[in-house]
């Protein structure tokens, strides 16, 4: 068993309407490995990522990073967010380079930084385009550029490939694993597609609705190694796909 | 193109007018031109000219300075923004010249009442349209960069700010062109200063022509400013273009 680099505790919140969106939630998350939250839509996953990430308060439990409790966002946790949010005014250099800019890094360095991620996630040549100039897909690797550049260890990302179709989620997925694997990064990945969650975890944590808790903890017996096409049809992957279909089927 | 266009049929309609003689306070456009070219170098029309432009910049340079930031507090502090809202939508919608007979009586006739009406006529479009464009800013890019660890001042100068740019813009378009109006109708009631003063020189000394190529004069100042925020507004559209 590797050990948790994040774990949460007894993790409670109920919002100003009195919705309760999460209720005595308890999880690790393994250092170096790809976690999933998988649930319905409403099940609290997103909120629950967004607790973990220190950009909304929590009513009860805790929140621990490398064995230390957390009130609010860190360097070593960056973000990837559903719907981008690039700064639409700022090129990609400068939208990449911009957790290095709010943290003060001089503007030949932290461009040097964005550049060298720019080209892993196979935008080179679009430094100086716009947001707007962009694809939806071109756009997520952006993000991911930025959330790279920061170099935290801890990536949390939620629902990245929401909004993009499905012909470059297929190939970004792919993408992710390669890159996330050669930088020894923790991913806690929010998602609500079965086969996603499949595809890329080592841990799934399936949410029940309402408020929302952790009904079970699935490992997928899949072999990282082989192929993409490979992995779409192996028997590991198949009978992780149908085992979660059976348990949330009843939420459904 | 379009636009010249227009200005040609319009300026050929007024010299027919003038040329008819419906009216003896329509000169013919060409007259008016002619005056307009005398007037312009005397050191009378110089004189009235700084006035009116020092007045109109020093009531917009507070208007931006005060209406801007309180925009921001107004949009950000849900306290004030709910204190003060009400009263900035009236009197964005208020009758502003209504007030300035009062501001003579307190302020003085000089060229401070102007100053004043042309902070007033200004600012409240100004304050409104930043607050609307500061709660409207893209919240996910507020999330964005606290998540980055940005510090207050960051979120204010590298995300709000910029975010809410255009409706600022479109704020201080309004807020200039009101402002030209603010500077005009203030002078005109102080009667004895800049532009307001000529203006009443011309009328009642029956000066058609003259009083004609001031108001052109004035208007083509108003439209070129409206024109030059205009201008800034769509390099800034282009920009904010995927919100």
């Amino acid at each position: 068993m590797t050990e948790a680099i994040v774990e949460v505790r007894g993790i409670g919140k109920t919002y100003d309407n009195g919705v309760e969106a999460l209720r005595d939630v308890n999880l690790s998350f393994p250092k170096g490995q790809l976690s999933t939250l998988l649930g319905p839509s409403g099940c609290g996953k997103t909120t629950l990522l967004k607790i973990i990430a220190g950009l909304i308060p929590r009513n009860a439990g805790e929140v621990l990073v490398k064995g230390k409790p957390v009130d609010g966002p860190g360097p070593e946790r960056a973000f990837v967010f559903q719907d981008f949010a690039l700064l639409p005014w700022a090129d990609v250099l400068r939208n990449v380079a911009f957790g290095l800019e709010l943290r003060g890094t001089p503007r030949p360095q932290r461009e040097e930084v964005a550049r060298k991620y720019i080209a892993e996630v196979g935008l080179k040549g679009f430094e100086h385009r716009h947001p707007a100039q962009l694809s939806g897909g071109m756009r997520q690797r952006v993000g991911l550029a930025r959330a790279l550049t920061v170099d935290a260890d801890i990536i949390l990302m939620d629902e990245p490939f929401s909004s993009v179709d499905e012909q470059t989620r297929r190939k970004f997925q792919e993408d992710l694993l390669d890159l996330l694997r050669h930088h020894q990064k923790t991913v806690i990945f929010v998602t609500h597609s079965i086969e996603e969650a499949a595809y890329l975890s080592d841990q799934i944590a399936l949410l029940s609705p309402r408020p929302g808790t952790v009904s079970r903890i699935v490992k997928p017996d899949v072999d990282r190694k082989k192929a993409p096409d490979e992995i779409r049809r192996d028997r590991g992957y198949l009978d992780t796909v149908d085992e979660i279909w059976g348990m949330l089927r009843q939420y459904v | 193109m379009k636009t010249l266009l227009s200005l040609v049929v319009w300026a050929v309609l007024w010299e027919l007018a003038g040329r008819l003689k419906i009216s003896t306070i329509v000169p013919p456009f060409s007259a008016v031109i002619e005056a307009a070219i005398e007037i312009a170098p005397t050191e009378k029309f110089g004189k009235a000219a700084i006035i009116t432009l020092r007045s109109f910049g020093l009531g917009m340079l507070f208007a931006l300075l005060i209406g801007i930031p309180l925009g921001i507090v107004m949009a950000r502090v849900k306290g004030v923004g709910r204190l003060l809202g009400m009263w900035v939508n009236i009197f964005v919608s208020a009758p502003i010249s209504a007030l300035v007979p009062i501001l003579m009586a307190v302020i003085g006739i000089g060229e401070t009442t102007v100053v004043v009406t042309v902070f007033l006529f200004a600012v409240f479009v100004i304050t409104l349209d930043t607050q609307v464009g500061i709660t409207h800013a893209d919240r996910s890019l507020v999330e964005m960069a606290r998540s980055f660890g940005a510090s207050r001042a960051q979120l204010y100068t590298k995300v709000l700010v910029l975010s809410a740019l255009p409706e600022i813009l479109a704020g201080v378009r309004l807020g200039a062109i009101r402002g030209v109006k603010g500077v005009v109708i203030g002078q005109l009631l102080v009667a004895i200063i800049g532009v307001g003063e000529l203006f009443e020189v011309y009328s009642n000394n029956f000066l058609m022509e003259e009083f004609w190529a001031l108001v052109t004069i004035v208007f083509l100042f108003a439209f070129a400013i409206s024109e030059a925020i205009a201008a800034l507004e769509r390099r800034v559209e282009y920009y904010a273009a995927s919100r």
